[in-house]
Formats: structure tokens, C-alpha cells, sequence
């Protein structure tokens, strides 16, 4: 294909994969086989449907399917036509599927992301590397089969997604270290040695242990000192996509390398070991995983309708109810056993590039959120799990929106508190003082009756509060801490809101009628639209006027002292970053 | 490094000399400074707004009761009426009670008499400014201003300015939030 673009300069840094010299690239061979991979299902169905009888003859030897399609066209003499356009067909898809592989092309340069798609109707997406709010790997049952996974650069706003399905494994692991590279804004280099590269290039080939865990160093160092050096290794670059054999063997060698790297890659960790600090990760128990999904509304409401189902099928002695309830009983199997193997092998954890979390058991897909793409967090706990002590964190993030119920929006489905400390250290950097920490488990736990004579570091809604929320006055709270606001509220769910001021897009108090007669009012910190609601239902007028006051020089403070979005460029802010 | 509200001097002076003189009970921001209004002929478009609308329901509610013999239909329709001749005489101090400011990094706004609220958007997280008119707006020469943010909620429509106003605060915003602006 010709290019008549002029390749865009890429940063002179050593990555980890040579997709990243701004030429354009194509996708994984098999693309066209994964995307159409329904399609092929369901013609595959309709054959199965059309030709069953002949397929049960060919097992019993009966002859009895006179009248199916290939019978009448056997009839007819038109056998030759037949397969003439079977073969025509397939031809043509085959040329469509190849010519929408060899059109569908990406590249990535120093500063954006874009990727060129389309046989008739082209079209062109192009992202900012700065304005990157996530980067999701997944891979999903079928294309880990091939050893292919899809990359998912997020960008905020309404289907804001730049995709990349598929890439080979190996590459696109490299791919996104190297997108969050270059988005953290870290100009510098880190010098390989040839060990490691060469261990890079012969993954690809299969074995996993030998991929380097070189990302932990990545891009943390920012010594500018070191550029000189990094141009020499850029001539170095893994061969090709996909698992193709590096050293030339046999037939039948590649073939088991194949099969035996498919299967480490099947068995391998979603997280490579050593690209986080093993303090920073927190994993879930498959048991706690289960009986938290075992222990929701769910199952109440399904225990629920069972009982009213016993009773009235022994009250109205009609077994019809029965037949009509079993399908969305059998359903509700399947949907405890996709959430729960979508949640098995949870893990989260702090890389330099942002806070890491995988999941998925035959599906995986990991997510890394650079640091300052939270907008809100939640820490809330189901009454159900009180007993057992667990919690979920939830957060909002800017290109969620798009995606509707995106997977992620449940960082940490469930954990214990210290499990939640954990998290909230890596979800905001930090917060982890003494003091924080105080604050944090008083959010979770405390209330105003309850710590009566400790001191309770929440502002709390006033005793007649108590006429608009007669159970849950005394723990809705809220708190500063520095650049985060808290909320403390609810009782039967006991949740704590965190917002980081530098995040939140406005603030509003408001007052209604009945407020007005108790002298109350609620506030609204606005953050993007998310699972993540951050309101104050009550609070005392003049609460919510400082509340106000404080949220509004907040958030425009924290936002000036923000740099997050080069996140690595502490040190030496760009002109114009901050302004 | 908490820092608990009570603690702090600067914002909860206004507030301090407000309780010595009253029991508070009503939502006001003491210490802010002047209130831009906007225009006082945005009631017009307000009444005929709430005109239309009463006469609509009013209308179907009416043939609903007469022609299909509905009688629920009538009860519906008058207290329509009722609640539209009600708003038709607050309409005039709701307009009044709309404010804006523009303050050193942060838009400030209020809106309400029954339920008030007070909103206030930083400059820096504007993403587009929207200028609306509708057909009596437009035949009075008003139009409005939408300030929108990243969050769906947080967007502040600033209704009833005169077009050459609603003109210039725009590109003042735009300015404002040029010179603020920050990350998402």
C-alpha cells in the first residue's frame, strides 16, 4: 500500500516493540477470522439446521432426508453450479476479509494514536496520547486460543474508543507499555541491555518466563542525561506479529512450540510478576469472590421469588407458574457463573504507568489507568456483607461513560479493609498518612453516634436532620483532606465517597421547601458520569455554605497544582501544562 | 494533614457574623458579591412558555372529557390550570432570583425561590459553551447561554440574556477558560 504520509518523528526512546516509529502498521492476520468470528457461527448454525438429517445419516446410515437442500440440488443436475457458487462466495469473502485486513492499519508517534479503517466508507480516528484515560488489553476466549488479544486506548467522551483488535499477545503487551510510555509524558529513555531485548524478541516465540519485567523500570527514571545513548538499539526490533517462530525449525517443532506456548499463555498470570512491587497487589480468595456474588441483592430477590413461587404453587396448585419461572431460574445459573468466572483471578495493582487491574478466568482483560484518570471513588458496603466485613470499590473514570456498564467500574469487587487501604493507597497516591488513614476507616466505619466522645474528623449533619433521614443522619458526614473531598453516608450500605478536588467539575448546594422549615440544604460535588454519585443529602445550612466556599477554591486550587495528564513530567512541566 | 472545616478562618467569616444575627434558614451565599440578572423581559418567555403548555394539556384534557365523557380528564386539567396560573404569578420573582456571576476562577450561579440552588463551575473545565434561541426569545432578542462541563450534570445554562450580552459573556468565558484551562 502506498503511504503518502511522511512518517512522524517518533521520540528517540528504546521501546519495548517497533510499533511505536509513527509508520503505519497492520493488525494481526487472524482479525478478519476473530471480528467475523459470529458471523462465521451463525452460517455455520444455518448449514447445521438445514443439513441436520443428513448429518444424523452420516452417523446411523439410514437414507431418509429426501427433500433437504442438497438433495434437491442433486436432483436437479446443478451440482457444478452449486459449488461454483459456493466457491465464488467464499472468494469473495475471502478478498473482502483480506482486503479489510491489509485497509485496516494503525500507527502511533510520539504524541497520537490513529487508526485507519474501512473498504468504502474510510474512515480515520485519531487520539492524543495526553488525553489518554485508560488503556484495556483483553483477550477473549477465542482469541486467546490464537494467541491474539485487543487493545482498547480509552479517550473521554461518547464512544471514545480507539481499538485495536487484534494483536498478537506478546506485542500488545509491549504495545501498551509503550503507549503509556509516551503518554506519561517521560521524554528520557531507558537503555535496554541486549539480554533483556533479545528475551523480548524470543517471546514472541513462546516461552512466557522469559519475558523480561523490564516495565517496572520503565520510564520512571527521568534523567534527560541518558538520551545520547538511546538511539543506537532503535534499528532493533521484534520480527513479526504473532506467534511466528524465530529460529528456523521443523515442521513439526512449531507446531508443539505453538501448542505449548498457547498453553503457558492459557496458564500464565494475568499479571506479570515483575512488573509491580508484589506489596502493591491485592488478589481476591476465589472463595470470598463467590460468596460475595453469592451474598447480593440477587440472591435475595431470587430466594424471594422461590418462596413465592413454593407458596403459590401449593396455594394454587397450578404447575404452570413453574414452567413459566424455570427458564429465568436456569438463566440466573448462567449469570452467577459468568460473574463469576469474569471475576476470578482478580488482581490490582500499582505499576509506574498507573494503577493495573485484570480479570477474567477464560476471557481476561486488564485495564491500566494512568495516574489522575479517577474522578470519583466509592468504598461501600452491601449490609449482606457486613458480617464477613467486605467491601467494593467502585470508581468513575471519563471514557466509562462510553461503554455503559464497563467491567471496570468495580475496581475492587470485593475486599477486606485492609485489602480497601491497599487499593485507596494506589487509586490516590499519597493519601496515606496516619491521619488519612484515621479519616478513611472513621468514613467507613464511624458515625456520630457512635464515636460520641472520639473525635470524629467529619462534619455531620445536625440531630434534626433526623426528620428527612431518620436512620442515616448520623453518619452522613463530609470532610476535606488536603486534594481529596469525603462523603460519609448510608446505613444500610454503608458508603465513603471520595473525590479528588482536582478531578471535580463543580459544585452546587440546593435547598427545597422542607429543607428550608429544618434549616438544611444538600450539595452535589459534580464529577463525569459514573457509577459514582457524589451527593450530600443533608447538612446544616451554614455547612453547606463553607462546603461550598471550600469545594469551589478547592478544586480550582488542586486543579492548578495538577500534572497529572504527563504524569511522569514532574520535574521539568512543559510550558503551558499548567496555566 | 486534615484539615477540618470549623478550623479554617477564611470562608466561615461571613457565615460567623450571619448566625449572630438570626437563626438562618434560608440558602444564601452572604459573602458573594453583586448578582448579574438577566434580562426582565425573559418572563415573557417564560409566561408564554407555561401558557403553551397549560393550553395544550388543558386543551386535550378538555376533549378528552367532553367528547369521550372522561371525567378524571377534567379534574387533571384544572389543577393544571391552577398550578399554570400560580407559576404565572411567581414568574416574575422566579426570573428575578436567576443570577450569575463571573468570578476570579469560577462561575457562579443561582437560580430558585422555593428550591434554590447555588452552582459553581471552575473556568478551567469548560469544554464548549452552547448559545441557544428559541422563537420568543428570539423575537425579543435574548438567547441562552449553556456552559457545559465533563460531567452531565454539571452544566450551567444561564437563560434570558440579551443577544449582544450572551455574545460577549460567551467569548469571555471562552477567554476564561482558555487561560484556566486544565486537564479533564
Amino acid at each position: 500500500m502506498s503511504e503518502p504520509e511522511a512518517p512522524v518523528p517518533s521520540p528517540a526512546s528504546v521501546m519495548r516493540t517497533h510499533l511505536t516509529d509513527g509508520q503505519w502498521h497492520h493488525l494481526h492476520p487472524v482479525t478478519p477470522l476473530l471480528r467475523g468470528g459470529i458471523f462465521m457461527v451463525a452460517v455455520i448454525g444455518f448449514l447445521i439446521a438445514n443439513l441436520r438429517e443428513r448429518l444424523i445419516e452420516l452417523f446411523t446410515g439410514e437414507d431418509h432426508y429426501s427433500g433437504d437442500p442438497i438433495d434437491a440440488i442433486y436432483q436437479s443436475g446443478a451440482t457444478g453450479w452449486a459449488l461454483l457458487i459456493i466457491a465464488g462466495v467464499l472468494l469473495v469473502l475471502i478478498v473482502v476479509f483480506y482486503l479489510s485486513w491489509r485497509m485496516h492499519t494503525f500507527r502511533v508517534s510520539g504524541e497520537v494514536v490513529e487508526v485507519r479503517s474501512g473498504l468504502v466508507f474510510r474512515s480515520n480516528r485519531k487520539a492524543r496520547l495526553d488525553r489518554v484515560q485508560g488503556v484495556n488489553l483483553s483477550r477473549p476466549l477465542i482469541a486467546r486460543l490464537f494467541g491474539a488479544a485487543r487493545l482498547d486506548i480509552t479517550v473521554a467522551g461518547q464512544d471514545g474508543n480507539v481499538k485495536l483488535d487484534y494483536l498478537g499477545s506478546k506485542l500488545a503487551d509491549g504495545l501498551r507499555r509503550d503507549i503509556l510510555h509516551l503518554a506519561s509524558g517521560a521524554r528520557h529513555v531507558e537503555l535496554p541491555d541486549d539480554g533483556r531485548l533479545a528475551a523480548y524478541e524470543n517471546a514472541s516465540t513462546g516461552s512466557f518466563e522469559a519475558e523480561p519485567g523490564a516495565g517496572a523500570t520503565t520510564s520512571i527514571a527521568r534523567d534527560s542525561a541518558e538520551a545520547p545513548n538511546a538511539e543506537a538499539p532503535n534499528a532493533v526490533a521484534p520480527p513479526l506479529m504473532g506467534p511466528a517462530p524465530g529460529t528456523p525449525t521443523t515442521e513439526h517443532s512449531a507446531l508443539v512450540g505453538f501448542a505449548t506456548s498457547r498453553f503457558k499463555d492459557l496458564r500464565a498470570p494475568e499479571l506479570d510478576p515483575d512488573f509491580a512491587p508484589p506489596e502493591s497487589v491485592v488478589r481476591i480468595p476465589p472463595g470470598r469472590l463467590v460468596g460475595s456474588i453469592l451474598l447480593s441483592g440477587f440472591t435475595v430477590f431470587l430466594l424471594l421469588a422461590a418462596l413465592g413461587l413454593t407458596i403459590s404453587v401449593i396455594a394454587g396448585s397450578s404447575g404452570w407458574v413453574l414452567v413459566a419461572v424455570l427458564p429465568g431460574l436456569i438463566g440466573s445459573v448462567g449469570y452467577y457463573f459468568s460473574r463469576i468466572t469474569k471475576s476470578l483471578r482478580f488482581s490490582i495493582a500499582g505499576t509506574p504507568d498507573g494503577v493495573r487491574v485484570g480479570f477474567g478466568l477464560l476471557s481476561t482483560s486488564s485495564q491500566t489507568l494512568p495516574p489522575g484518570r479517577i474522578h470519583a471513588i466509592s468504598v461501600s458496603q452491601p449490609i449482606l456483607w457486613r458480617r464477613c466485613g467486605w467491601w467494593q470499590i467502585t470508581i468513575n473514570t471519563a471514557g466509562q461513560a462510553a461503554s455503559g456498564s464497563s467491567p471496570l467500574a468495580a475496581i475492587l469487587p470485593v475486599g477486606t479493609l485492609a485489602d480497601v487501604a491497599k487499593v485507596l493507597q494506589l487509586v490516590l497516591p499519597g493519601f496515606d498518612t496516619d491521619d488519612h488513614r484515621r479519616l478513611i476507616e472513621n468514613g467507613l466505619l464511624g458515625g456520630l453516634k457512635k464515636n460520641a466522645g472520639i473525635a470524629d474528623f467529619f462534619s455531620n449533619a445536625p440531630v434534626r436532620a433526623k426528620w428527612l433521614r431518620p436512620f442515616s443522619w448520623w453518619r452522613t458526614g463530609w470532610a476535606v483532606s488536603g486534594p481529596v473531598a469525603l462523603i460519609r453516608r448510608g446505613v444500610l450500605s454503608r458508603d465513603l465517597i471520595l473525590v479528588p478536588l482536582a478531578r471535580m467539575q463543580g459544585v452546587r448546594i440546593s435547598q427545597g421547601p422542607l429543607q428550608r422549615h429544618l434549616s438544611l440544604a444538600s450539595a452535589d460535588l459534580h464529577t463525569v458520569t459514573g457509577a459514582v454519585t457524589a451527593s450530600l443529602s443533608v447538612l446544616d445550612v451554614d455547612e453547606a455554605l463553607v462546603l461550598f466556599e471550600w469545594m469551589a477554591t478547592g478544586a480550582v486550587r488542586s486543579a492548578r497544582a495538577d500534572t497529572t495528564h504527563h504524569w511522569s513530567q514532574i520535574e521539568t512541566p512543559a510550558p503551558g501544562v499548567v496555566q | 494533614m486534615k484539615d477540618h472545616p470549623e478550623a479554617t478562618t477564611e470562608p466561615a467569616e461571613g457565615i460567623d457574623t450571619a448566625k449572630t444575627t438570626e437563626p438562618v434558614k434560608r440558602l444564601d451565599l452572604v459573602d458573594a458579591g453583586q448578582w448579574k440578572r438577566v434580562s426582565p423581559k425573559y418572563v415573557v418567555v417564560e409566561i408564554v412558555g407555561t401558557i403553551v403548555n397549560a393550553v395544550v394539556i388543558c386543551g386535550g384534557a378538555a376533549l378528552l372529557w367532553l367528547l369521550l365523557d372522561q371525567t378524571w380528564a377534567m379534574w387533571v386539567g384544572i389543577v393544571v390550570l391552577v398550578f399554570s396560573l400560580i407559576n404565572l404569578v411567581l414568574e416574575p420573582r422566579r426570573v428575578r432570583a436567576i443570577g450569575y456571576q463571573l468570578r476570579r476562577d469560577d462561575l457562579l450561579f443561582r437560580r430558585g425561590i422555593l428550591f434554590q440552588r447555588f452552582v459553581a463551575v471552575p473556568y478551567g473545565r469548560m469544554q464548549l459553551i452552547d448559545m441557544n434561541r428559541g422563537p420568543v426569545a428570539r423575537w425579543l432578542g435574548l438567547a441562552d447561554l449553556k456552559f457545559v462541563t465533563a460531567a452531565a450534570t454539571a452544566a450551567v445554562s444561564i437563560p434570558g440574556l440579551a443577544e449582544t450580552d450572551a455574545e460577549s459573556l460567551r467569548d469571555q468565558l471562552v477567554e476564561l477558560a482558555e487561560s484556566r484551562r486544565a486537564g479533564l
